[in-house]
């Protein structure tokens, strides 16, 4: 009953248009394979360039384990920031408070433990559930009386900063102690035999590298059970590759300086959970749903409002979680912590792949996003290229990102 | 008989990956109106585009002649300035400017950059006379209707001096009213000189206006039809569509046999609902309709009657404020406060407008099609892609869903497949009673025909279905039992063999002079 048509199906490009391009055949199919995920792609090719670009003009001096190091306490808190905020950015929103309420959470802790001697486990659930339930307020405000949700947050950005300078009275508070100071700059302990390397991150890349090759090749193996197309093999086995020198790389200069910081363990944990969540989860799914259309999921039977929640909620206690790195990893909490970061992960979202209608967005790709800003800044501050530079070139590298991925977009035809 | 004014001679274009128009002819006479039809993703929309300057010269293969001339045009304002313009399906008018501001949008009445008021308010209300329309230049688009705002397209384009106006499916989101004034204007236009090309799946409206038409499939020119000949029937322009004969634009269907004594699958009774903003107004107005399972009963009406109103307020009170009513599920009350709630009664409402309120354009079939029986292919809150994708897989099977993989975007199917996602989403929600609103409008003939033997397949399967439709032939097509409505209120229930277009016209217009 059904006529065919030819004109949709996919035909593949006309041999005198491709063949102009040098190596057709395969550039062609490693262009198609890319096209879906063209930004994250191209995300991790710049970062990649980036790196190398850095570790030639510092001599380098990027890649030096201690670096390394650094690189990750550096920028782990921006990193956990984006994961909430790619969250909110995917359900049509913007969270412009969290670098406030990451201040607040720093402050509360600070009072707790210091002024208060509470002990640092119970200071660090509080101070979780106090990022929550700020979070929570204003997802109440935009989700059920349906503020606007730039007007809620520019307000929270204001309320719970200077609600930080009130609980400091503008001072500076400290010091935290030894076990908070931990989540900020402490590393996983030593044990093992006497090697030139750190043993239990050395055994935690392996693990990572088997999981990683594992999970990559039982996916192959899938999508090739279920007929569809997955790139030629030896791209594959480059991609494979490419992974496990990468992750080699950055555990053998993590484990020859002090080994893995326990904060990137917690980074690490939750890029997975969210990541799986995101993509496995009912309530992942109604975030996309809301995202991409709001009436549609609606109609759908999606309770928007109760996801929306929610989204703020957890947005307030990553915030929260990382308030409490800060504070941990300067070991005082300041009036002045956090300032600009909901900025940085807002950036660190778009250049990971977020739109600003809402929609579309990965995990990954808000951590390959912060990477490539965290790196930017790192680089630079080997450079010593001052700060005011540095915001420069931070802004046009946002500009360049979203604007690549909008030329690209346009030359596909959408 | 007038020579040709626009020549487009073997015109290819590709997108990445596909082929849209792979050899597409097409003379169009001076002073003609010329219809394009074909069925969807047949490559009308991509020629006119070709055209219009939207996909620039050197994007396509072929030849554009205008006036003798060949063009190359770079962009839309290239197009226009030699006299083309394209009114898009989707209009392009700023809601809260007016209609002299629209009129002249980009073509501003000014001097230095100041706009020059008077100027501009007497021109447009030329312009709006021109078109039919009375309304003071400076009303707010907002403030009219959807059939005056095409109207307003058509006054911005007379404002360009136009020579060829191309309007790409005018009427689809018209009534029948304001869709004949809109083709009575297309020929009066026609007098003053001005060609038009049409595109349009209504075939009586092409039979009335056009004076040939020119048949697309597959991204290919098929052949070109004098109207006015007696051997172009409806018929045969549906077959040089479809590439097939049709015998029957309808599913054979065995007439519905009521069991006796069984409560209806649903009732609704005495619902009463109000206009979101207007309080006074009472949008659906003490209505009460019933269907049983195995029975499709039709909902007739004109645009305004009431008839969407009447489905989304019921469906999670989606629409308007409640004031009043019940609805019954095989006879017992329930609650449709909540869309989950409704959902999970067993009811399944398919909205009118996919594009709006039925699909994300941006995500795939697979996860479009799931989205509102997650909990189906879901254990714990975590969703078994496997199983989802199998899902999918299976409806593109059965539906016929034209797409190479369910992972597919939505937005990339034309729009009788993504309809087809749409059914399949909710069929997948495993309902008792499917609310259907105007599940074919601006799909072609082959995927309507599609579309109604699923439809019959439902009730067969002993689904009870309410097919809201404004097109009468395909209600007395598929119905057992038909239910008129105007401006809010029934007016009438036929069974299938006491139903005429006749009759129910009658009942559909039956208050107007009340409400007006």
């Amino acid at each position: 009953m059904s006529t065919d048509v030819t004109a949709r199906t996919p035909a593949p490009a006309p041999p005198g248009k491709s063949g102009g391009s040098a190596g057709g055949g395969l550039l062609q199919l490693m262009l198609n394979g890319l096209r879906g995920n063209m930004r994250q792609y191209g995300m991790l090719l710049a970062l990649g360039l980036i790196v190398v670009l850095f570790a030639v003009w510092t001599d380098g001096d990027l890649l030096l384990p201690r670096n390394v190091s650094n690189l990750v306490l550096q920028n782990s808190y921006v990193l956990i920031l984006a994961i909430g905020m790619m969250l909110v950015i995917i359900a049509g929103h913007i969270d412009l408070s969290v670098g406030s309420v990451t201040a607040f959470v720093g402050a509360f802790a600070a009072v707790l433990t210091v002024q208060h001697d509470v002990s640092w486990p119970v200071a660090v659930v509080l101070c979780l559930l106090v990022g929550a339930a700020a979070g929570a307020a204003q997802g109440f405000f935009i989700a059920y009386l349906g503020i606007p949700s730039f007007i809620v947050t520019l307000a929270g950005m204001l309320v719970f900063r200077g609600m930080t300078e009130i609980l400091l009275k503008g001072q500076t508070l400290g010091p935290f102690p030894n076990g908070l100071q931990k989540i900020g700059n402490g590393f996983l302990p030593e044990t093992g035999p006497e090697t030139n390397y750190h043993n239990i991150t050395l055994l935690l890349g392996i693990v990572l590298i088997v999981f990683v090759v594992l999970q990559e090749v039982r996916d192959r193996k899938r999508q090739q059970e279920f007929s569809l197309e997955v790139p030629p093999r030896n791209i594959f086995l480059l991609k494979l590759v490419a992974i496990v020198a990468a992750v080699l790389v950055v555990t053998l200069l993590l484990a020859s300086y002090k080994g893995a910081p326990i904060i990137l363990l917690i980074l690490g944990v939750l890029v997975v959970g969210y990541g799986y969540v995101m993509r496995n989860s009912v309530f992942g799914r109604h975030i996309y749903a809301i995202g991409g259309n709001l009436p549609a999921a609606k109609l759908s039977g999606v309770k928007d409002k109760r996801v929306t929640f929610f989204v703020f909620l957890n947005m307030g206690a990553l915030a929260a979680l990382a308030g409490l790195a800060i504070a941990a990893r300067l070991n005082a909490a300041s009036p002045k912590a956090g300032l600009n970061y909901e900025l940085e992960a807002i950036a660190s979202s778009f250049i990971g792949g977020a739109s600003m209608s809402g929609g579309v967005g990965t995990v990954l790709g808000a951590i390959i996003g912060g990477l490539v800003l965290g790196v930017l800044n790192n680089g630079m501050n080997l450079l010593s290229v001052g700060t005011d530079w540095q915001q420069v070139i931070k802004g046009l590298a946002l500009l360049l990102a979203v604007g690549f991925d909008v030329w690209n977009k346009r030359k596909s035809g959408s | 008989m007038a020579g040709p004014v626009l020549e487009m001679r073997s015109i290819v274009k590709t997108f990445p990956g596909v082929k849209a128009l792979s050899d597409v002819t097409l003379t169009v006479r001076q002073g003609e109106v010329h219809a394009i039809c074909g069925e969807n993703g047949a490559g009308k929309s991509t020629l006119m585009k070709v055209l219009s300057g939207v996909h620039p010269h050197g994007t396509y293969e072929g030849e554009i002649l205008f006036e003798g001339e060949v063009c190359r045009f770079k962009d839309i304002r290239a197009s226009e300035q030699h006299g083309i313009v394209i009114i898009h399906q989707e209009l392009a008018l700023v809601p809260f400017l007016s209609l002299a501001e629209n009129i002249f949008l980009g073509n501003e009445h000014a001097t230095r950059g100041f706009i020059n008021w008077n100027d501009t308010l007497k021109h447009a209300s030329e312009l709006l006379r021109r078109v039919g329309l009375h309304d003071h230049p400076e009303t707010r688009v907002a403030d009219i209707g959807v059939g005056k705002q095409q109207l307003v397209e058509i006054a911005k384009a007379l404002s360009k001096k136009v020579k060829l106006l191309i309007l790409d499916e005018p009427t689809a989101a018209l009534n029948d009213e304001d869709s004949g004034k809109l083709l009575d204007l297309i020929l009066e236009l026609k007098t003053q000189g001005i060609t038009s090309i049409i595109i349009s799946h209504k075939l009586n409206e092409i039979r009335r206006v056009a004076d040939s038409v020119t048949i697309i499939r597959d991204g290919q020119s098929i052949e070109t039809l004098d109207v006015k000949s007696a051997e172009t029937t409806e018929d045969r322009i549906i077959s040089g569509m479809v590439g097939r004969d049709l015998e029957h634009r309808f599913p054979d269907r065995t007439p519905f046999e009521g069991e006796a004594g069984a409560a209806p699958a649903l009732e609704i009774r005495n619902w009463t609902v109000r206009h979101p903003i207007d309080q006074e107004r009472k949008v659906v107005d003490d209505v009460s309709i019933n269907v049983r399972r195995g029975e499709i009963v039709g909902i007739a009406g004109l645009m305004g009657a009431g008839r969407t109103e009447l489905a989304m307020s019921v469906f999670g009170r989606s629409y308007g404020r409640y004031a009043g009513g019940t609805v019954l599920k095989d006879g017992k009350e329930i609650s449709t406060r909540h869309v989950a709630d409704t959902v999970a009664q067993g009811i399944a409402y398919v909205t009118e407008d996919r594009k709006h309120y039925g699909l994300n354009l941006i995500d795939t079939i697979n996860r479009n099609i799931s989205l509102s029986g997650l909990g189906k292919v879901a254990k714990r809150g975590i969703v078994d892609e496997h199983e989802e994708r199998q899902v999918a897989e299976g409806f593109r099977k059965t539906m016929n869903i034209k797409a190479p993989t369910v992972f597919e975007p939505v937005g990339k199917l034309s729009g009788g497949n993504q309809q087809k996602v749409v059914l399949s989403k909710w069929i997948f929600t495993g309902p008792d009673v499917l609310i259907l609103d105007e599940p074919t409008r601006g799909i072609d003939v082959g995927a309507k025909y599609e579309i109604y033997t699923v439809i019959d397949q439902l009730a067969a399967q002993g689904k009870a279905v309410v097919f809201i439709s404004s097109e009468l032939p395909e209600l007395l097509g598929m119905c057992d039992r038909i239910y008129t409505m105007a401006a809010g209120r029934l007016t009438g229930e036929f069974e299938r063999a006491e139903a005429t277009q006749e009759v129910l016209m009658r009942q559909m217009t039956k208050d107007k002079e009340v409400t007006r």
